[in-house]
């Protein structure tokens, strides 16, 4: 198995079932190549893998690539950060929840990807120096944090519409979608804020989240 | 709250044209004929997806409205700011999705809340905690179901924001924690889970006494 499998089991069952019923017949016959009789979500996934191959919709790999960039540079920051002591040790469970989350983003994206995923960039979270102090000053951190958070929920908001040629994969953006919402919520709620600026969250174009991002990326 | 709730549309219609177009679109659709009395039939397509999320969100601000009009004991300023906003968000996302069904909107739901113990604080951010992880777990779910753009949009800026609430909900139960920022409901993928409406509205059910019956959404 290669890394694809991850896309589908990654749905419920009763999900996967749904969305996967064209590919019913095709996952029997996979899943006794495999020589595994395993869930129907792992099932399925075999079945996925043969289904996106190298072939996933350009639209859709053009997302998810865009998608990667901004996980790769969540998880770089959290896993400086969490290293660098700049966290109050009374805050350090979330940064290392939300930490974790980033890097599973990650291996599931570029599971999906397979070859097409792009490296991981450089980063530079001082952003040419405007955030110095980033690594000692906890505020500091703390902006940053909510920055990617916030940007992370705009991000795939509005990247929805492009993925909604494959059922599969809008599912799997749906639910990081609302984990970045999580994150945002509880980090700005350590800088003692609520944890929404309205009702209603505002959708951000790919340009504006690159333009926000690019300050970051070495 | 009307002020907010009408306030908080016009926010939306500003920043998209999506909700205008969902206000515009609703009202051209049939309507199904669909009685008080007879119950609530969600409806099909579309459609019935916007009736599932409005049946819902009816749901959380009935809750929150009693919730803030019976405050439980000795109910402390934090939680009370964030109870309050939490049900003003509730009532704007109602509101919203019921102009923008028009004459399709299914109608008012009578809600009971007889399990859930007003007075006390563990039984009302229980309950919240509940009510805020199916609206997510319900969005994600239900996006695969919308054929309209729009919509798509329109549901994501509502589902990070029940995904915001839930993380504050659980900061609530338990400040700072790993489960703030999404333990307990992301699994090791890093994913918040997705349930298609049949699960969810069962888990909804012994909330609801109008009977809700959704004959084409899986």
């Amino acid at each position: 198995m290669t890394q694809n499998n991850s896309i589908l089991s990654a749905i419920e069952p009763e999900l996967a079932d749904t969305i996967g019923t064209s590919r019913r017949d095709m996952f029997s016959k996979y899943a006794k190549a495999a020589g595994i009789m395993t869930s129907a979500p792992l099932v399925l996934a075999l079945a996925s893998n043969q289904a996106f191959g190298a072939t996933l919709p350009k639209v859709i790999e053009d997302t998810l690539n865009f998608a990667l960039t901004l996980e790769y540079l969540e998880a770089a920051f959290y896993k400086q950060g969490n290293a660098s002591g700049v966290i109050p040790s009374q805050y350090k469970s979330v940064f290392r929840t939300i930490g974790q989350h980033e890097d599973a983003h990650v291996k599931l994206l570029k599971g999906v990807l397979g070859s097409a995923a792009v490296k991981a960039p450089g980063v530079d979270f001082t952003a040419g120096g405007t955030y110095a102090d980033v690594w000692e000053n906890f505020d500091t951190f703390l902006t940053l944090s909510q920055t990617f958070e916030d940007l992370g929920v705009a991000a795939y908001k509005g990247q929805a519409g492009n993925l909604m040629g494959s059922k599969e994969v809008l599912t799997v953006a749906l639910q990081i979608h609302s984990v970045e919402a999580r994150h945002a919520s509880e980090v700005r709620r350590i800088g003692l804020k609520f944890g929404w600026d309205g009702a209603f969250d505002k959708p951000m174009s790919k340009s504006a989240v690159l333009a926000a991002a690019t300050p970051f990326l070495a | 709250m009307n002020v907010t709730s009408s306030l908080s549309r016009r926010h939306l219609l500003k920043w998209s044209g999506a909700a205008g177009t969902i206000a515009v679109a609703g009202s051209l659709l049939p309507n199904f004929g669909i009685s008080a009395a007879l119950g609530a039939e969600l409806g099909d397509g579309d459609i019935g997806v916007l009736n599932y999320a409005y049946a819902l969100e009816q749901l959380e601000a009935a809750f929150y409205t009693q919730v803030l009009r019976t405050p439980f004991g000795n109910m402390q300023v934090n939680d009370q700011r964030i109870l309050t906003q939490i049900r003003d968000h509730e009532i704007a996302h109602r509101d919203f999705l019921k102009g923008a069904l028009g004459r399709n909107a299914i109608p008012g739901l009578e809600v009971d809340f007889s399990a859930v113990d007003f007075s006390s604080r563990a039984s009302v951010l229980g309950t919240a905690d509940v009510f805020e992880n199916l609206g997510v777990v319900a969005y994600n779910g239900a996006g695969q179901l919308i054929t309209n753009p729009d919509y798509l949009v329109a549901a994501g800026s509502i589902v990070s924001i029940e995904a915001r609430h839930a993380a504050a909900i659980a900061d609530l139960l338990k400040p700072f924690s790993a489960e703030a920022a999404g333990r307990g409901n992301v699994d090791h993928q890093g994913l918040d889970k997705a349930l298609l409406p049949s699960k969810v509205l069962k888990a909804a059910a012994p909330f609801i006494v109008t009977p809700v019956t959704a004959a084409t959404l899986p």
